[in-house]
């Protein structure tokens, strides 16, 4: 290939530019990338490298502990991300569909759990929950209905928010057709809006089961010493030490957390291209 | 879109649910915490909502309002260092070939989805004394004194006797580090969305007049992607605001954050009332910032 002479406007091909992309390359995935790596380095001081292994996987396997809070933090994000679901998408039908009084200020209520501070919310949720009396020590999937109840709030109206920008491109005459031709209410919502929904549906799911995932404050607020979930659990640990266990586990969820993101990615890409 | 009125069972039945939940678990929640703000501390655990403001005046002792002032310090640097390195990525991304704009945009967003905790947990582990940036400048000192001795400069030792590993994590600068870290993505994201709808023949008409490429990015570029800017801004401002775990993890004992005095309250001080005032604030202060980006974007909008 001719090297062409670097345009006015080709930033992109300037040595600095691609220096200063480079760099923040670097500084982005660094960390990231040792911590994944050393999760496989045969040495507990975690500096020197010293032969492949797994054997930090296989300890964090072994501890029963993590694997508890992992469970929790899956059945949290599986549940939460179920009500969330169902939520934010009536959420958005309301909002798309009605007008109503006071509108704009629902619609604010709305994003607020999108907008205040974690931290905020955190300490809202601890005292709901002790001046409620919310029952502790209930068996195990009940146990966790505080939190779960915690994440629904701060991840259904970002359901909405994206369930809300799908509802933008309907074409209102689909539902006026299948009603003129007989359909109830009943059979429009089932037949047409919610296959046409569906996208919207399925990243607004993947965004709340990631967002619950991830979740470190407000969960700490509203975790007991029966309920840890796992980032809670790497948290305690963390403030202890470094260890290749923790890079073992935290490996393991990058790699879950990337690759569901990668399948919603690939979900939104095959939708663009059916309806273009 | 339709009236309520004209399908209030649809209404009614889509509705509720969300609204139910909102008021029971959300704003119900925030209210008990506004209520405590009032309240005083009887006893160890037990409060009273007196309508007492002392709580709010303690959160004007010099001791909290540096908490308070340093929050938004580090908060302003934060969103200054984002801007200055999310500009050239941003523009970099956008001037990039089509086939390699997504795979930018994408390596941009990956690390956002990875678990924040987790990125600082990997971030402690580079920055640490024993860590991987003092092992590389070790390096790079190690390969200069060799340099120097082989130039017979050795005897001098111009770099000192032995290495110093640097003091890299527990103080500002490792929360600094951390925050810009965690949020630059949100920087990058509106810088991108905003550049890409620049008209590039403006850039090339000012180039095309003789301006330099640093005038035709200031006088051009810099107030058309001005919504970008404003968002990006804020959208980093906001969340660095609030952050509890950067400060916690990364910072020493004099870079605590407005969050961590606050969690400190509710968990270990059992200071409810001073917490819950404490949260408010930042509260307010969270939708000051989203009150200027309205102004922002209305005087923009007018132009």
């Amino acid at each position: 290939m001719a090297r062409t002479p670097i345009g006015p406007l080709e930033y992109t091909r300037r040595t600095w530019m691609r220096l200063t992309l480079l760099a923040t390359f670097v500084f982005l995935y660094a960390p990231i990338v040792t911590l994944v790596a050393f999760s496989f380095n045969d040495s507990r001081r975690n500096i020197v490298w010293r032969g492949f292994t797994t054997k930090y996987y296989e300890k964090a396997l072994g501890n029963s502990d993590l694997i508890e809070a992992f469970v929790n933090s899956l059945t949290i994000a599986l549940l939460s991300t179920v009500i969330a679901t169902v939520l934010g998408a009536l959420t958005a039908l309301l909002l798309w569909r009605f007008r109503f009084p006071f509108k704009a200020g629902y619609e604010g209520a709305m994003a607020l759990p999108i907008v205040i501070p974690e931290i905020c919310m955190g300490v809202a949720m601890l005292a709901f929950f002790a001046k409620v009396g919310w029952p502790s020590g209930l068996p195990w999937p009940l146990s966790l209905s505080a939190i779960i109840i915690a994440h629904v709030s701060f991840s259904f109206p970002f359901v909405a928010v994206v369930v809300r920008a799908r509802l933008a491109g309907f074409n209102q005459e689909l539902a006026e057709a299948a009603q003129d031709l007989g359909a109830s209410e009943w059979r429009v919502f089932w037949d047409v809006m919610v296959p046409f929904m569906r996208p919207g549906l399925v990243a607004g799911a993947l965004l709340a089961f990631t967002l619950s995932l991830d979740d470190f404050v407000i969960t700490f607020f509203t975790s007991g010493p029966d309920t840890v979930t796992f980032p809670v659990k790497v948290y305690s640990m963390v403030r202890f030490s470094v260890t290749p266990e923790v890079n073992a586990a935290s490996t393991v969820l990058i790699v879950l957390t990337v690759v569901l993101t990668g399948i919603a990615l690939w979900m939104q890409f095959r939708q663009e291209k059916k309806s273009s | 879109m339709e009236d309520w009125r004209r399908g209030r069972s649809a209404f009614w039945l889509i509705g509720l649910g969300p609204t139910v939940w909102l008021v029971l678990f959300f704003l119900l929640p925030l209210t008990i915490v506004w209520l405590y703000s009032f309240a005083e501390l009887r006893g160890v655990v037990d409060m009273e909502v007196t309508g007492t403001l002392s709580n709010y005046a303690r959160a004007l002792d010099p001791l909290y309002l540096e908490v308070f002032g340093k929050s938004l310090v580090f908060a302003g640097i934060t969103t200054g260092v984002s801007l200055v390195v999310g500009f050239p990525v941003a523009l970099a991304i956008v001037f990039a070939t089509p086939r390699w704009r997504p795979v930018l945009l994408l390596l941009v967003i990956l690390p956002f989805w990875t678990n924040l905790l987790i990125r600082t947990y990997a971030l402690i582990a580079v920055l640490r004394v024993r860590g991987f940036a003092n092992f590389t400048l070790e390096w790079f000192w190690e390969q200069s004194t060799t340099l120097l001795s082989l130039l017979g400069l050795g005897s001098y030792q111009l770099l000192g006797e032995r290495f110093e590993p640097l003091e890299l994590l527990y103080n500002n600068t490792a929360v600094i580090i951390g925050l810009v870290y965690v949020h630059l993505p949100f920087m990058v994201l509106p810088l991108y969305a905003a550049l890409e709808k620049l008209d590039r023949s403006l850039i090339e008409a000012a180039l095309d007049l003789g301006a330099s490429q640093w005038r035709a990015f200031l006088t051009v570029v810099v107030p058309l992607s001005m919504p970008g800017i404003i968002s990006g801004a804020i959208l980093v401002f906001i969340p660095a605001l609030g952050s509890f775990l950067t400060p916690d993890l990364l910072g020493g004992t004099d870079s605590q954050m407005i969050a961590n005095v606050i969690e400190r309250q509710f968990k270990s001080a059992n200071d409810w009332p001073f917490g819950a005032a404490l949260s408010f604030l930042l509260m307010y202060l969270t939708f000051a910032a989203l009150a200027l980006r309205a102004v922002f974007a209305r005087n923009a909008g007018g132009l």
